[in-house]
């Protein structure tokens, strides 16, 4: 009986330390500084995780980057798209900040005419539907999630 | 009315103007070419396809082969309304235009069309619900509805192999002015327009769809993921869904403005309707 009750004061301490830390440290997206093509501190205050940013990456429904990009890593998920390069090695090509400018806003980095969607932004008064509103794509755990994923694809 | 079917439609246009090119790969015989070089002063597109060129072969033979092609089961459903009296005034659409055949050969071509009367352009639904509603005294139908996709389906069929062609003069640039605007308006939480999707990289695949030019002349098309035909706006609001925007609605001036300015950038491709697409 008493190791039950210990055990969960204990888990509804730690959980709360944890909400309290991302809450304190999670930039807002009209917040992100973007310099010289560079976000450089993580989102969250802290680094993301490689697995969930895996799911995020060929998710329909939240990153969908495989409709825009090949990726030998996910050889076994059907259907990679060709917009954009291949994303293999894409480690070696770019630091951390620079991918974290690229998904935050693909228009900085590759100019105002670019397809790539704005992962980490705001959008206002361009007809987005109602249920996005005010909603950036991914969270910035999310985005977090993707680059350290990201930051696996290197050429062997 | 019978509907006349082929079993390889011929699709070739010869409109004056335009330079017809053929195919890097092989065709069926007698099939001529949906692929136009486009010739109208800043046109955006050297090249014009129609969105067959981009689908499988397997969906491309399905579009050829009028007794395969399961768009047939409403154009043949449009040729029985066609001549179903209907409204105040006893009439059925032969009653006024008799053989389609004939009468309905280029009409479909060339929508939208001015009309003088409501002061603005009306698309192929729009026409034929103001002839039910101004002429037979008939209720019009609803959009999407399987009466007016029949119908459209039907007359768009009689229209098959005439190069589209659309006036954009006059009273109709605005219109035009306007759906060129759309279509290279930034929309949705993706915030992606038109064009950036059927302009800078059709050929190449977004997931598993192969992107064409995003070409008006197969419409209304019988998609397979659909399990039935469906209009030009119906596409056009799958599209905005897509980007996650909020569409405009299916018949409203936006759709319609968009819709004579995407069928001047198919200028010259053959009708094709009833489509198959993926
Ligand atoms: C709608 C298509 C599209 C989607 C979706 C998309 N991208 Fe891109 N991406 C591009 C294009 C196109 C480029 C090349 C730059 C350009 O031409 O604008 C690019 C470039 C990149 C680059 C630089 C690659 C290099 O080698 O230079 C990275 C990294 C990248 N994208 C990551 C992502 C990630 C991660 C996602 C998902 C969260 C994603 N992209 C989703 C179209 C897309
Ligand atoms: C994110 C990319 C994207 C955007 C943006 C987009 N579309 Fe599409 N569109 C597609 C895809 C994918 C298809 C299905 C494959 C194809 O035919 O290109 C399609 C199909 C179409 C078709 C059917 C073509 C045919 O031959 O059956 C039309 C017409 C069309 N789009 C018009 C538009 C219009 C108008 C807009 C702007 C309101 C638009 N699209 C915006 C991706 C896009
Ligand atoms: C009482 C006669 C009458 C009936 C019935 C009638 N129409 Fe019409 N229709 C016209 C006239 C007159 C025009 C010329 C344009 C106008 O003034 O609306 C026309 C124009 C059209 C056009 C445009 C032709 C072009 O070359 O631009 C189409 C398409 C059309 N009708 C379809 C139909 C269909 C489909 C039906 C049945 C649902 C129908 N009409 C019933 C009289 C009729």
């Amino acid at each position: 009986m008493g190791h039950i009750h210990t055990a969960g004061f204990c888990l509804a301490i730690f959980l709360g330390t944890v909400t309290a830390t991302a809450n304190a440290a999670t930039i807002e997206p009209q917040d992100v500084v973007i310099r010289d093509a560079e976000v450089e501190a993580s989102l969250t205050g802290s680094p993301g995780d490689p697995v969930e940013g895996s799911k995020w990456f060929k998710s329909r429904k939240l990153g969908n980057c495989l409709a825009c990009h090949g990726n030998r890593d996910q050889i076994g998920e059907p259907f990679h798209g060709d917009i954009g390069p291949p994303l293999d090695g894409v480690a070696d090509r770019y630091s951390e900040g620079e991918l974290r400018a690229i998904l935050v806003n693909a228009k900085s980095v590759f100019g105002p005419e670019t397809i790539m969607p704005g992962f980490y932004r705001v959008f206002d008064g361009q007809r987005v539907r109602e249920e996005f509103q005010g909603k950036p794509v991914l969270t910035a755990t999310q985005v977090e999630d993707v680059i350290a994923y990201l930051k696996t694809l290197k050429e062997e | 009315m019978m509907v006349k079917r082929t079993k390889i439609a011929v699709l070739s246009a010869a409109a004056a103007g335009l330079v017809m090119s053929g195919y890097a790969f092989a065709l069926p015989e007698g099939v001529d070419t949906v692929q136009v070089t486009a010739t109208a002063k800043d046109h955006p597109l050297d090249e014009i396809y129609s969105g067959w060129h981009f689908r499988t072969p397997e969906t491309q033979a399905l579009q050829q082969d009028d007794f395969e092609n399961p768009g047939f089961l409403w154009v043949e459903q449009g040729a029985e309304l066609w001549e179903t009296v209907d409204g105040s005034e006893q009439k059925s659409c032969a009653s006024c235009h008799e053989d389609a055949a004939d009468t309905m050969a280029t009409a479909g071509a060339q929508m939208p069309k001015w009309n003088e009367a409501l002061g603005k352009p009306v698309n192929l639904e729009q026409q034929i619900n103001l002839c039910r509603s101004e002429r037979m005294g008939a209720k019009p139908w609803k959009w999407e509805s399987s009466e007016l996709l029949s119908m459209t389906a039907f007359v768009r069929n009689q229209s098959r192999g005439t190069p589209v062609e659309v006036q954009i003069g006059g009273p109709m640039t605005p219109w035009f002015e306007k759906g060129k605007d759309l279509y290279n308006t930034r929309v949705g939480q993706l915030d992606l327009a038109c064009v950036n999707c059927h302009q800078g990289y059709y050929g190449q695949s977004i997931r598993a769809d192969r992107l064409s030019q995003g070409q008006s002349n197969g419409f209304p098309t019988y998609r397979l993921k659909w399990q039935k035909i469906g209009s030009l706006h119906r596409r056009f609001k799958g599209c905005m869904d897509q980007v996650r925007a909020e569409p405009y609605k299916v018949g409203s001036d936006e759709f319609l403005a968009l819709e004579l300015y995407v069928n001047w950038r198919g200028q010259g491709l053959p009708v094709e309707a009833p489509a198959v697409r993926q």
